[in-house]
């Protein structure tokens, strides 16, 4: 039989190793796996490659993450907090900066067996030619840039060529999840989760409810069991963002 | 908004007012950070628009009252939002498959450069934390880019530029530029002005716009 259920988070995270790279679901604390994430700074892991479309709030969520120390590397589209910030241009953590369909897409892609794509999306853009600093050293001097990308036209339009974002293992969140692995999200909080799973070679789900087999519909099923390795009930509570209006990070 | 635009032409709700003139009936519209968001209440009443947030919204409604905060929704800004009736939710891939695959009407962004040939800067500038969001899969996805902003920076520098000084968010993206001295459409080697704002001369418009502007399609300063 199949049990995916997990009832001690740090027994079940200690199997990630320091150096991996680790796709985050969420939209700022918007369906962010926030137990998740203080699980591995619990577990003192370190070295990490995250992947997520923001740098979080500090000190939560992969925001925590950053401000100990345990990220080398971070791909996203908005890592726009000022902690971050400063840990990118003293030279703490490699940055590589992706339009934030182009992310949904690379992790979709990785999912979906699609090594790599084309997409008219920031072509002619420094995002595409190189032009912006993926590193700088502890002086604030660039020291590596964004590679650049592989351009050809379709249909008139030039395109950059986008390589799959594969990862060793996610972290997401769900509404409800039964053991199998099969989860629903609430309203909003969909967002990056499904495309993280679907890119990571072991997923480790936090749900807000876990439910029987069968209690949520086969076609209300949003992220198929096949995704998920690991559920744990959420100890968390029901984060929301804290961003007041006219606020941004 | 610049000094200078709160002393002439549109103020900022005058602004949004006027672009909303222009959403038609039945399109589906992104909202950019800023003047575009404001948008929406000014929509004439007649009239069905959809919107879509990044985060996976189409069908995106106004500020929830404080006892209406549900924690699960929120817009691009990662603001509190609601949903209206007749919206969907899916997933960030499936919603930029919205933006990307060219299913959306009008983009509405803010700029803080714009060219003749519609190039477009908005996304970062020296000293900004790092962040481009959805806005370069926004201007090449989108089947028509609307950009509304101040015609002057703080330092009342124009930002209609004949070449953008600024890091791109899109080549040849911009369809037409809202700002509060008047309508304005890239024409290529310069801006065609499709309308002056009340009291806004030509003269003005040339005084404070960097690249060229041709006014033989803006209505009479005076209307009979």
């Amino acid at each position: 039989m199949i049990d995916k259920i997990r009832t001690d988070v740090l027994e079940m995270l200690d199997v990630v190793p320091d150096g991996s790279s680790i796709a985050v679901g969420g939209f700022g604390l918007t369906g962010a796996p926030i137990m998740l994430c203080d699980a591995l700074c619990d577990l003192g892991k370190k070295d990490l490659h995250i992947v997520a479309n923001n740098a979080g709030i500090d000190p939560t969520g992969v925001g925590r993450l950053a401000l100990e120390g345990r990220v080398r590397k971070f791909t996203g589209s908005f890592p726009s907090n000022k902690s971050f910030f400063a840990l990118f241009h003293e030279g703490h953590v490699e940055l590589e900066l992706v339009p934030q369909g182009t992310l949904a897409e690379r992790m979709r892609a990785a999912g979906a067996g699609i090594p790599a794509f084309y997409t008219p999306t920031g072509a002619g853009t420094d995002l595409a030619t190189g032009n912006y600093p993926a590193r700088y050293d502890s002086d604030g001097n660039v020291v590596e840039w964004l590679a650049p990308k592989d351009v050809r036209v379709f249909g008139g339009k030039p395109c950059v060529l986008e390589e799959a974002l594969h990862v060793d293992f996610a972290l997401v969140k769900a509404h409800q999840a039964d053991r199998l692995g099969n989860a629903a999200f609430r309203l909003g909080s969909r967002n990056f989760n499904p495309s993280a799973a679907m890119a990571a070679d072991v997923t480790f789900l936090e749900a807000q409810n876990i439910v029987d087999v069968g209690d949520i519909a086969p076609d209300a099923v949003h992220l198929p069991g096949i995704f998920v390795q690991h559920v744990i009930m959420s100890t968390g509570g029901w984060v929301g963002t804290p961003n007041a209006p006219g606020a941004s990070w | 908004m610049s000094e200078i635009g709160t002393e002439i032409g549109w103020s900022r709700e005058a602004l949004a007012a006027r672009a909303a003139q222009d959403v038609p009936d039945g399109s589906y519209v992104n909202l950019g950070i800023g003047i575009p968001m404001m948008i929406p209440s000014r929509i004439p009443a007649d009239r069905e628009v959809w919107f879509h947030t990044e985060n996976g919204i189409l069908g995106l409604g106004g500020v929830p009252a404080p006892d209406e905060i549900d924690l699960d929704v929120t817009n691009a800004g990662k603001e509190y939002a609601t949903v209206v009736p007749g919206a969907s939710i899916f997933d960030s891939s499936l919603s930029f498959a919205i933006v990307r695959g060219g299913h959306l009407d009008i983009a509405v962004l803010g700029g803080m450069e714009a060219t003749p040939s519609g190039d477009l800067a908005n996304w970062t500038a020296p000293g900004r934390t790092p962040g481009v969001g959805g806005a370069m899969d926004l201007v090449s996805g989108a089947k028509q880019v609307w950009v509304v902003m101040d015609h002057t920076d703080r330092r009342g520098r124009s930002k209609l530029m004949r070449r953008c000084t600024l890091p791109l968010t899109g080549a040849r993206c911009v369809d037409r530029i809202y700002t509060a001295l008047g309508v304005f459409r890239p024409a290529g080697s310069h801006f065609d002005c499709l309308e002056l704002a009340p009291g806004v001369s030509e003269a003005v418009v040339r005084e404070m716009t960097d690249a060229e502007v041709a006014f033989d399609l803006a209505p009479a300063e005076e209307p009979s």
